[in-house]
Formats: structure tokens, C-alpha cells, sequence
């Protein structure tokens, strides 16, 4: 049948088609997220707030918080609440409407496959990550003289390992929410124990040690420890990378197992 | 040769069965319609056709191939509009278009789809704000962005209005045109008989007959009703000796004769002998539906 050469003939044709196609893609999901305010306020606004307003309530050292300032301390909190809100809010919504609508099985008719969607919506929830917490890293230091994470690589490291959790976790919730309101509902849910252990309402400097110990075998105590050690120029705890690690090899795991399509 | 071929198709979900033993095949450039009332196995025998479903039992062919086992090329040549497929609530429609245009090789020109399907002013409507017909009318769109040698199309009409729905039929007659081979699924007995070449009827996951839409009127129901007030009273006995009558009886003022065959040019031509005009003369004539009933009323009577 005709169709079967043609098919063999544009094998040539179709690496330039396959990357049109990509790219129509992430752009589409780029401005579906773009279209969300109160999302983009929450996960890349309120962060940056929250790290200015702890930079003019205090960017003088403090003995209770181990010699760090507020500003400080709120700078790794508030990168760790920058990558939280994406993957466990935006994520879980778009995959569980996207399964909810039909347009993961609407795809999965075109040449394009459906996982290429996933694949873009996390391209471009990354993205969005990466401008939030360089623009926090960037106005803390100009601001408020925040170190720069100088531990580059250890700052690099932590943050995809802390992004790879989260967003494994966000997948997780998709697979396992029957509809995108439980989706939705179940994302917030995490998210507040999860910013606790970060640090967000007590500080983990001024966490009870027993507090501090369950917060260190959390995520988000994990990640807010390490991107804290890599702004002195510290590699990060072996401890918390591997913290962070197995959550990301567990969480990831477990979403492509329970994934559904349908 | 056919360019879909089902044999002995078998799809169960659980203890359900939903398709027990569907057989038929299409021919190139056919609008094959497939009829039949709600749980019939009409969807689940369209999207094994497409690769979307591996049938438990039976074979099908889709341009030669195994729809399942080769899904990916028939990917390329073959679209869908699924039932209940609706696009991210904040997706313009234009962005919709150039998205799944970007999915294939070649595409049909996304402005020239959108104006024939009434959507040519909606290009930068988002999806959350179309009425339910312009969000049918966006689906058909997706369905033929891809330039499909086959194009499935799954109740295609349902939730339009009347006027909507009639365009969408026109516009499904100039993709036939093309030389698009179209399989309709549809419970609307009225859109099968416009559009339809040939349908198979299905009930209870069997196929009950496959054939015309006119053949399948006649053989389901051969008899004509035709109604008509006479000028004059007709002699007694006139229509009685016209052999493709088969019963004469009277109802107020007007005459209704049942009959056979060509029993309105008979009944014509022997009052115009007479010089007796029939007035308000009326063919009543079985329609799909009629045929629909009776032929999957007969199938559960043999089961």
C-alpha cells in the first residue's frame, strides 16, 4: 500500500517535523500555563515577596537562627516553595484534566505520542522554576546581600534532585486522583505539611532538635538544608541529597507504575 | 480489495461482552455507516478498527494491515473523532488546530477547515467558551487536520442543532468527495440515510445486516402505504384487480391502498385512465428506523 513507502520515504523528512512538532507543543503548554495568574502569582510571585519581605524584616545576623539573618534563611525556603507549588499544584491539575478530557486518548489517535504532552508540560514547569528561583537568588544578593550559592554544582544537584521529587510526587497524585478536583484537592493537601518541614512557618534552625531530625527525612527539610549549605560554599549533606534521592527514585517509580492513560 | 476488513471481530471487557461477532468490510471512498442503539458495540468495533482496542478474537484489516500491531503508521492515514473528547479549558481554537496540524507530515489548511465547519470567526475563542455544536464542529476539525485517507468519525452529530447538523453532513459529503473513506458511527437513523453508502446494523455486539440503507428499508419492510382523496369516488372493484395491491380500505374522505413493488405508478395509471385526479396524494414508506426496528426485533427473537 502506498501509505507503507511513504512512511519508509519520510523517515528523512521527519526528524525536521518530529522538532516542529515539539515545538508547537512546549509552546502550547507554555501559554496554557502563562494563562493561569493566580498559579503564576502563588508559585513564582509569592515566593519573591515572601523573600523581600523577610529581607526588610531582618537582614541582620541572628543568634537563634545560627548566625544567619532572616533573609537568609527564607531565601532556600522559598526556592524549595517556588518548585513545591509547581509540581503539586500546576502538575497534577494539567494531568489529571488532561486524562479527565480525553486528550491524552485524543492524542494517543494523532502520530504524536501522549507521554510527549507530559514531557512538555514538565519541560515547561521547569522552566518556569528555574526563571523563579534565579530571580530570587538574583534580587536576595542585590537586595539584601545574600550569598550566591557558590557551591554551584552542590546547588544544581540539590535543586533537580528536589524538583525530581516533587514533580514525582505531582505525578503520583495525578495517577492516583479519580478526577481533577481530588487532584487539586489532594496536591494543596501535601503541600502545607511539606512547607512545614521546610521551614516555612517555624524555621528549622528553630525547630526542636526531634522536630529538626523528622524534618531532616523529609523532602522539603531535606532540600532547604542542602541549597542552605551550598549558599556558604558547602557541598551538601550526603544525608539530605540522599534523602532527596530515594523520594525521587520511590515517588517517580510508583507514578509510572500507577500512571493511567485513561 | 476492501480497505477495511472485519472478520469475526471479539471484544470483551470483564464478563461483558461488547462485540460478540462483528464481520463487514469497506471499500475505498465508501461512507460506511454503522448503526445501532446505545451498548451495541458500535464504538468499542471503531476504535479496535483505529488501534486503539487489541480484539480478543477475529481479524481486521486496515489498508492491509494490522490496525493494532501497526498502529503507529496508521496513526499517519487514519483519524478519529472520539466521543467525548474535549481540549484544555484555555486552548484557542486556532492553537488546537496548529498543534495537531504540527503532529503530521502533511496537514489540511487549518483556516480552510475552520471555514467550512462555521468556526472561520472562532479561531481565537478559547475551548471553555464554545457552545457544545462548536466544540463537536472542532473535534470533526481535529479528526481531519491530518489529511486522513480514513477519517472515523464517532456520533458525530450528536448534541448539534438541526442547522448545525445539517452543515456538518454537507461538509461530511465534500470530504467524501476527496475520496476519504468515512466510517460513521451514529444512532441517528436519519443521518445514516443521507449520508450513508452502506450500513451495518448492529445490536447486542452482532451485526444484523449490512447493506444500503434503502435495501435495508425494503427488505425490512416491503410494503408501501400510499394515501390519496379521489376527485370522484372510485368505482368499486377498480383497484382491487391491480396485482401489487394488497389491501384497499377507506378513512374519511380519503383512499389507503398498501401495496408492493411499484404500487404508486400502478394505483396512477389506472385512475388517469379513469380521468380521476388523486388529490393530497401521499407515499408512506418505511424508513430506516422502521427497518432498524424490525430487523433487531427478529435477531433477539432468535436468540
Amino acid at each position: 500500500m502506498s501509505f507503507i513507502t511513504q512512511a519508509v520515504d519520510a523517515r528523512g523528512a521527519s526528524r525536521q517535523h518530529r522538532s516542529n512538532a515539539w515545538r508547537r507543543l512546549l509552546s502550547t503548554e507554555a501559554k496554557l500555563l502563562l494563562r493561569e495568574p493566580m498559579l503564576i502569582f502563588w508559585a513564582v510571585a509569592f515566593p519573591l515577596i515572601l523573600t523581600i519581605a523577610m529581607g526588610l524584616a531582618g537582614d541582620r545576623h541572628d543568634k537563634q537562627l545560627g548566625g544567619l539573618s532572616l533573609v537568609d534563611v527564607y531565601v532556600p525556603i522559598s526556592m524549595a516553595m517556588v518548585i513545591t507549588i509547581l509540581a503539586l499544584t500546576a502538575v497534577p491539575v494539567v494531568l489529571a484534566g488532561y486524562r479527565e478530557k480525553g486528550v491524552l486518548r485524543r492524542m494517543s489517535t494523532t502520530p504524536m505520542r501522549p507521554a510527549a504532552l507530559l514531557a512538555a508540560d514538565a519541560a515547561v514547569n521547569i522552566s518556569t522554576m528555574v526563571v523563579a528561583v534565579v530571580v530570587i537568588a538574583i534580587v536576595a544578593r542585590l537586595t539584601f546581600g545574600v550569598h550566591l550559592p557558590t557551591q554551584g554544582f552542590g546547588f544544581v544537584l540539590t535543586l533537580v534532585l528536589t524538583a525530581g521529587a516533587m514533580l514525582s510526587l505531582g505525578a503520583l497524585v495525578a495517577s492516583l486522583a479519580p478526577t481533577t478536583r481530588i487532584a487539586q484537592g489532594l496536591g494543596t493537601l501535601l503541600f502545607f505539611p511539606m512547607m512545614f518541614f521546610a521551614g516555612l512557618w517555624v524555621p528549622r534552625q528553630q525547630m526542636s532538635s526531634g522536630l529538626r531530625h523528622m524534618s531532616d527525612f523529609t523532602p522539603l527539610g531535606a532540600a532547604t538544608a542542602a541549597i542552605q549549605n551550598t549558599m556558604h560554599g558547602h557541598w551538601p549533606g550526603a544525608a539530605h541529597l540522599a534523602v532527596l534521592a530515594v523520594y525521587t527514585i520511590v515517588l517517580s517509580f510508583a507514578a509510572s507504575r500507577l500512571f493511567r492513560w485513561e | 480489495m476492501p480497505i477495511i476488513e472485519v472478520d469475526r471481530l471479539q471484544k470483551r471487557y470483564g464478563d461483558t461482552v461488547a462485540v460478540a461477532d462483528v464481520s463487514f468490510s469497506i471499500e475505498e471512498g465508501e461512507i460506511f455507516g454503522i448503526l445501532g442503539p446505545n451498548g451495541a458495540g458500535k464504538t468499542t468495533t471503531v476504535e479496535a478498527i483505529a488501534g486503539l482496542r487489541e480484539p480478543d478474537a477475529g481479524l481486521i484489516r486496515v489498508m492491509g494491515l494490522d490496525p493494532f500491531a501497526r498502529r503507529e503508521e496508521l496513526r499517519r492515514v487514519l483519524g478519529i473523532q472520539l466521543q467525548e473528547s474535549q481540549q484544555p479549558d484555555k486552548l484557542e481554537v486556532g492553537e488546537a488546530l496548529d498543534l495537531y496540524a504540527s503532529f503530521y507530515q502533511s496537514s489540511a489548511d487549518p483556516d480552510a477547515l475552520l471555514a467550512a465547519l462555521g468556526l472561520a470567526g472562532k479561531r481565537r475563542s478559547r475551548f471553555a467558551k464554545l457552545s457544545g455544536g462548536q466544540k463537536q464542529r472542532l473535534s470533526i476539525a481535529l479528526a481531519l487536520i491530518g489529511n486522513p485517507q480514513i477519517a472515523v468519525l464517532d456520533e458525530l452529530t450528536t448534541g448539534l442543532d438541526p442547522q448545525a447538523r445539517r452543515d456538518t453532513w454537507a461538509l461530511i459529503e465534500g470530504i467524501r468527495e476527496r475520496g476519504v473513506t468515512i466510517v460513521l458511527v451514529t444512532h441517528f437513523m436519519e443521518e445514516a440515510e443521507r449520508l450513508a453508502d452502506r450500513v451495518a446494523l448492529i445490536d447486542q455486539g452482532r451485526v444484523v445486516a449490512v447493506d444500503t440503507p434503502a435495501a435495508l428499508t425494503v427488505s425490512a419492510s416491503p410494503q408501501q402505504v400510499i394515501r390519496f382523496r379521489p376527485s370522484v369516488p372510485i368505482p368499486h372493484g377498480l383497484l382491487d384487480r391491480i396485482p401489487e395491491i394488497t389491501s384497499v380500505r377507506s378513512e374519511r374522505d380519503q383512499v389507503v391502498v398498501s401495496g408492493t413493488g411499484d404500487v404508486l405508478g400502478a394505483v396512477v395509471s389506472v385512475l388517469a385512465r379513469k380521468g380521476i385526479v388523486a388529490n393530497q396524494l401521499r407515499v408512506e414508506q418505511a424508513n430506516l428506523e422502521d427497518a432498524f426496528v424490525a430487523l433487531t426485533n427478529h435477531h433477539s427473537k432468535e436468540d
